[in-house]
């Protein structure tokens, strides 16, 4: 098994579902994993990739690829496979990626699995786990022939630094015409105050029981004091209470962190599917009823404006900020 | 202008979902319905050729016969008429000959605009437009909250993980709206009595130029092993909150080493 993952990186920093992936991909051996970096300037930064398993970093130091725009990707990743041979090519899922894995997928007459939560070895063949109908089922798929490309869900991998140095080799992809055509010509970025929803540890979330807007400060401050970031529902982030970019569900972001406390979120199907991967969940609600409670680890019936601020000043107490 | 929006039928959101245990494919025979996220694709298709730019809107779809039911309330709305791609052995395409077999509608309809909805409602699939653009060798957009269209070019604004990004591409073009690009409306009256006259074109894969081992069973690189129950949660618990739940909260995070 020749593998290869798409690492993507902003700001001067490799992203960390795409470490996961780089991770996996390292668990799973093989007799070799190697990592693509793109982009303008980041030859220093594709060397990290060998602490997360990478033997080979390829890399493709061109303006062209200065912007997060998938066509110019698909070319260069479609010379790579062709040239060296890779069969498996990985990629964590991402507004970028997983339109550079579908274009992959057409341009090598590939089968791509996405969605996927876990990547096995199993009799001899790679095994994706892909939970299906709102999470309620898990399918085990594969694919007929190589090349295979894999897209994980977002937050579905944890990177595990296990040290070592990756060779780093640059290549140069030859771009097709339609590939440029699509031009970025404005970029803003929102300022975070904290860790983005991906990568945070701890995730606090407000939905509809909030009663308001204004009331976020109070998931804001609990946040901050248990060092974690902001999430919200789609209800709220439609009803315009908060930014779309911390918005986790079907149709916002996936986020698997290690604690997701929700605060006033009832738990709709639209949210639990991007959530429910989080390893101990702590829902905070006054309906005894609300389904959060069937997947809660511990589930709190009450008035969160009582519990969350005496809750934010005892976490504040205990870790002394 | 001439605007292609590609729809799919998908299980209705009330009929209860299952998998075939045989073919382990989603079973398609309840109540079908249109994708609710390509209804705004059709809805944006809509606004922008009542909003001056004229034309036609064509559904494209990929499916059985009986998803042009589904496909009649998109026609309801407005849009002009439905090519509908269906084939015994288009079932049970994968991405790739679900792709292949849309481009190859797409390549014969040679629309201005190609645009898709966010997501299918379905399978999750928020993946198909990058490979019908790849197959078209047009540049694509995805995850488009605001569309406007001026000298030949398309520029669509979205929201990505680190803010927005505002991107250009000359026309032809392939476009994924996002669902908050627009509220959709509903058919009126009017619109669903005179849906029924408008054209249905049915083709098949082979009047593509698709070769059987090109799509369905014979041309998918993927393939579903099996399917099992999603792995158990450890116990929960749940309590009241008789005033100490904050602390009770507190001490059942440390006990898990999570503070």
């Amino acid at each position: 098994m020749a593998t290869l993952v798409f690492l993507e990186h902003h700001e001067g920093e490799l992203q960390k579902g795409s470490l996961g992936a780089l991770s996996k991909a390292s668990e799973l051996g093989g007799d070799d994993v190697a990592a693509v970096v793109l982009g303008s300037g980041v030859e220093e930064l594709a060397k990290g990739a060998g602490r997360f398993g990478a033997g080979t970093v390829f890399v493709a130091d061109d303006p062209a690829f200065e912007k997060p725009l998938p066509q110019p990707r698909v070319d260069a990743l479609a010379q790579l496979v062709g040239e060296q041979g890779f069969d498996t090519i990985l990629f964590a899922a991402s507004v970028l990626s997983a339109d550079v894995a579908a274009g992959l997928a057409a341009r090598l007459d590939a089968g791509l699995n996405w969605d996927l939560v876990d990547l096995v070895s199993e009799d001899g063949r790679l095994v994706g786990k892909r939970p299906a109908l709102g999470d309620t089922v898990v399918a085990d798929v594969g694919w007929t022939a190589a090349p295979r490309i894999a897209l994980f869900r977002s937050g579905a991998l944890e990177p595990k630094e296990t040290g070592g140095e990756a060779d780093v080799r640059t290549f140069d992809p030859r771009l097709e015409d339609f590939s440029s055509a699509a031009v970025m010509v404005e970029q803003a970025h929102e300022q975070s105050t904290g860790p983005s929803i991906e990568d945070a540890d701890v995730i606090v979330a407000g939905g509809r029981g909030l009663g308001g807007p204004e009331k976020f400060t109070l998931v804001e401050e609990l946040a901050q004091a248990l060092g974690g970031a902001v999430a919200a529902t789609r209800a709220v982030v439609d009803s315009g209470w908060y930014p779309y970019s911390a918005q986790v569900g079907q149709t916002g972001r996936s986020v698997a962190p290690k604690l997701y406390v929700a605060c006033g979120i009832s738990g709709a199907i639209q949210h639990k599917v991007g959530m429910q991967s989080s390893s101990t969940i702590v829902a905070i609600n006054k309906d005894p009823n609300a389904p959060i409670f069937d997947f809660a680890d511990l589930g709190v019936v009450g008035d969160l404006n009582e519990i969350v601020p005496k809750l934010t000043e005892l976490v504040r107490a205990r870790r002394g900020r | 202008m001439k605007i292609a929006v590609c729809v799919k039928q998908v299980p209705d959101a009330a009929a209860p979902k299952r998998l075939d245990p045989q073919t382990k494919r989603l079973d398609r025979s309840v109540e079908g319905a249109i994708n609710p996220f390509d209804v705004h694709a059709v809805e944006e298709a809509l606004r922008i050729k009542e909003g001056g730019e004229g034309g036609e809107v064509v559904l494209v779809s990929m499916g059985p016969a009986k998803a042009a039911e589904s496909l009649r309330k998109a026609l309801a709305m407005g849009a002009d008429r439905v090519v509908l791609v269906t084939d015994e052995a288009a079932e049970g395409s994968d991405l790739l000959g679900t792709a292949k077999a849309l481009a190859a509608a797409l390549a014969r309809e040679e629309p201005d605009l190609v645009l898709f909805g966010q997501q299918s409602s379905d399978s999750d699939g928020a993946v198909l437009w990058a490979a019908v653009a790849e197959k078209l060798r047009r540049p694509v957009i995805s995850q488009v909250a605001e569309l406007t269209l001026s000298d030949g070019k398309a520029r669509g604004k979205r929201q990505t993980e680190f803010g927005y990004d505002v991107i250009e591409a000359p026309l032809p073009a392939v476009i994924a709206v996002s669902d908050a690009i627009n509220e959709p409306r509903y058919p009126s009256l009017k619109g669903i009595m005179g849906a029924k006259s408008k054209p249905q074109d049915t083709v098949t894969s082979s009047d593509l130029g698709l070769s059987a081992d090109e799509i369905g069973e014979a041309g998918k690189r993927t393939e579903v092993y099996a399917v099992g129950d999603p792995p158990p949660r450890g116990d929960s618990v749940k309590i009241e909150d008789d005033g100490s739940a904050a602390e009770k909260i507190v001490d059942y995070l440390s006990e898990r080493k999570l503070i």
